[in-house]
């Protein structure tokens, strides 16, 4: 069995994830969720506040994260189209623009009755400078966006003629995959200003930033699972949401997420069965 | 033949059979759209009278909006064959990048060679048109820029001369591609390095220093709001006051790691080591999230296959 497993062609255990992933995915399983103080904590920071409050939509991500991010910025801008508040999108990652564009086309085909272009929401797009572009911001937004993302002047956009910088904004939701993105919207913007901020983001840029809770950032999403929790405090807290089965797509990935992460597990028992038996009977590893 | 290229023609076999089949017994593979014409608003339309002519876009219809009760396609509806090629193009990479599991082979290496320099372009083009136009020019030359590539450029809008230094900046740094002079192009990266070293100093002093060190005083004795002792709060917080002493303790290196020091030193290596696992956990549950990500797009995007709780 230990020689067996020691010299197991490294190709079955690829396929064995894709099997892992792939077949509860194609079988729909699912399993219930219950959402955590910390997802709860996101929710509540998005749901407080008044109707029509300024939100800034920094989605600081790309294709590359957009598998991890893509169901945790979709729910972000769906609860504040659910709470009717004023949504700013803005990015610091040039391949980001896109990514703000789907997330606009939630609001077009889903909210359009009562979102407008301009009225209540905007796509600033992207600047170049990194965390350059948020210490400007701060103190005056006209002097890096003097146009949209489609080039119209921002005196002419209803929503954007009185901001004079983000210190305006109740609160920043940033979805972000690396560097510049979260923790820099909390160096540059949140703590010094003491602007309200909550960040959604990748597994790996999770363990960094939760030294930031509370004070600093009052909540933290982390990969899919909080992607997931966060849809389902909102399917509780808006059953409407139910029938929209593209609201509940994090939800639908858990399932094949459990799946692997349960091989995951039995694969690391395994090897270290491997090196514990290979050590006891003096086998160099 | 090697085992890689026995299982790579045994894959591009079953794969090719499977797209047959596929494609014999049902549709897949199609993007649908429906041409809708921009409307202008009265305002506009009295504003720019027939100077501009209306244009047509191309809206991105759902597959089960795209047929009629009878199968036929929906007044309006046709293939939309650029996003059908992007779709084919992106399922056809994301093929030839799993390839790698297989083992290192050309395609894999033909389309990491097109992300690589298709993202570059990317990035170039749209920090040209940002960064340069807008940022700089739009800045320096306002009407300029407004009456030739930027009609949205603010009217109200004057010359900022202080925009000369960044363009001086810039062509100075330009300068090392010069045959001569290149030693030119450390002035502008000394500046660049000298303020973001500056400003990136007072926000990390502000944010990761002051603000980490308020974050870790906290009570040990956490009252609930009823009163009553709050037993997880308080356990929480010891923990974090516990675990930041004692891994600074295993980062004190001028004091030997021995005795009442070596112990405090050796609980401060092991809160290190159940953060990396932390950290090694949350990025497994990260990659497999993507692999997800891209089985559906396969699945459902490209080869139609009904997804539970929806299409079936």
């Amino acid at each position: 069995m230990r020689d067996f497993l020691e010299n197991l062609d490294r190709r079955w255990v690829f396929l064995a994830m894709g099997l892992s992933i792939a077949i509860p995915m194609l079988l729909g399983l699912q399993f219930p969720e219950e959402p955590s103080d910390m997802a709860r904590s996101v929710f509540e920071a998005v749901e407080e506040l008044p109707e029509g409050s300024n939100v800034l939509m920094a989605y600081d991500y790309d294709p590359a994260s957009k598998g991890e991010l893509e169901p945790m910025a979709a729910a972000f801008t769906r609860h504040c189209a659910e709470r009717k508040h004023k949504l700013y999108f803005i990015t610091l990652w040039p391949a980001a623009v896109p990514m703000l564009r789907q997330n606009i086309a939630i609001l077009e085909s889903e909210y359009g009755d009562h979102y407008k272009y301009g009225e209540n929401y905007v796509n600033l797009g992207f600047r170049p400078g990194n965390e350059g572009v948020i210490k400007v911001v701060v103190s005056d937004l006209g002097e890096l966006y003097t146009n949209d993302v489609d080039g119209v002047s921002v005196t002419e956009i209803p929503m954007t003629r009185n901001i004079k910088n983000i210190q305006q904004m109740d609160l920043i939701v940033n979805v972000s995959a690396g560097t510049p993105g979260a923790k820099e919207w909390v160096q540059y913007a949140a703590t010094p200003f003491g602007i309200k901020m909550v960040a959604g983001v990748t597994g790996v840029g999770a363990p960094p930033l939760y030294p930031y809770i509370p004070k600093q950032l009052t909540g933290l999403l982390g990969a899919i699972k909080s992607a997931a929790e966060y849809e389902q405090t909102l399917l509780d807290a808006y059953p409407t949401l139910a029938e929209n089965p593209k609201s509940q797509e994090a939800l639908r990935r858990m399932g094949p997420q459990l799946i692997a992460h349960v091989y995951i597990v039995i694969l690391i028992v395994l090897g270290n069965f491997i090196f514990f038996t290979g050590r006891k009977r003096g086998v160099a590893s | 033949m090697n085992s890689n290229q026995k299982i790579s023609v045994i894959l591009v076999v079953l794969a090719g059979g499977f797209l047959a089949f596929r494609a014999a017994t049902a549709e897949f593979g199609k993007v649908y759209s429906k041409t809708e014409t921009v409307t202008f608003s009265e305002e506009v339309k009295q504003e720019v009278g027939d100077r501009v002519t209306p244009w047509t876009t191309e809206k991105v219809v759902e597959r089960s909006e795209a047929r009629d009760e009878s199968g036929a396609l929906a007044p309006g509806v046709h293939v939309n064959m650029s996003r059908t090629i992007g779709l084919w193009v992106a399922a056809v990479g994301t093929l030839c990048m799993m390839s790698f599991l297989v083992g290192d082979n050309v395609l894999y290496k033909i389309v990491e060679a097109v992300v690589v320099g298709a993202s570059a372009a990317y990035a170039m083009v749209v920090g040209f048109w940002t960064g340069i136009i807008q940022n700089l020019f739009g800045k320096l030359a306002p009407a300029l820029v407004r009456n030739s590539v930027l009609p949205g450029t603010p009217g109200d809008q004057v010359s900022e001369y202080i925009y000369i230094v960044p363009l001086v900046l810039s062509v100075l740094m330009l300068w090392r591609l010069a045959p001569a002079g290149g030693w030119i192009a450390r002035w502008p990266l000394a500046f660049f390095i000298g303020a973001t070293a500056g400003i990136r100093l007072i926000a990390y002093l502000e944010a990761d220093f002051v603000q980490q060190i308020a974050t870790t005083i906290v009570p040990f004795l956490v009252a609930a709001k009823d009163g009553s002792f709050d037993l997880a709060s308080s356990v929480k917080n010891v923990t974090i006051v516990i675990s930041v002493l004692t891994c600074l303790v295993y980062f004190f290196f001028s004091v030997e790691h021995r005795g009442a020091v070596g112990v405090t030193a050796r609980v401060g290596i092991w809160v290190l080591m159940i953060t990396f696992g932390a950290g090694f956990g949350m990025t497994v549950m990260g990659r497999i999230a993507l692999i997800s990500d891209r089985l559906s797009f396969l699945f459902y995007d490209w080869l139609w296959l009904p997804k539970p709780g929806i299409d079936a």
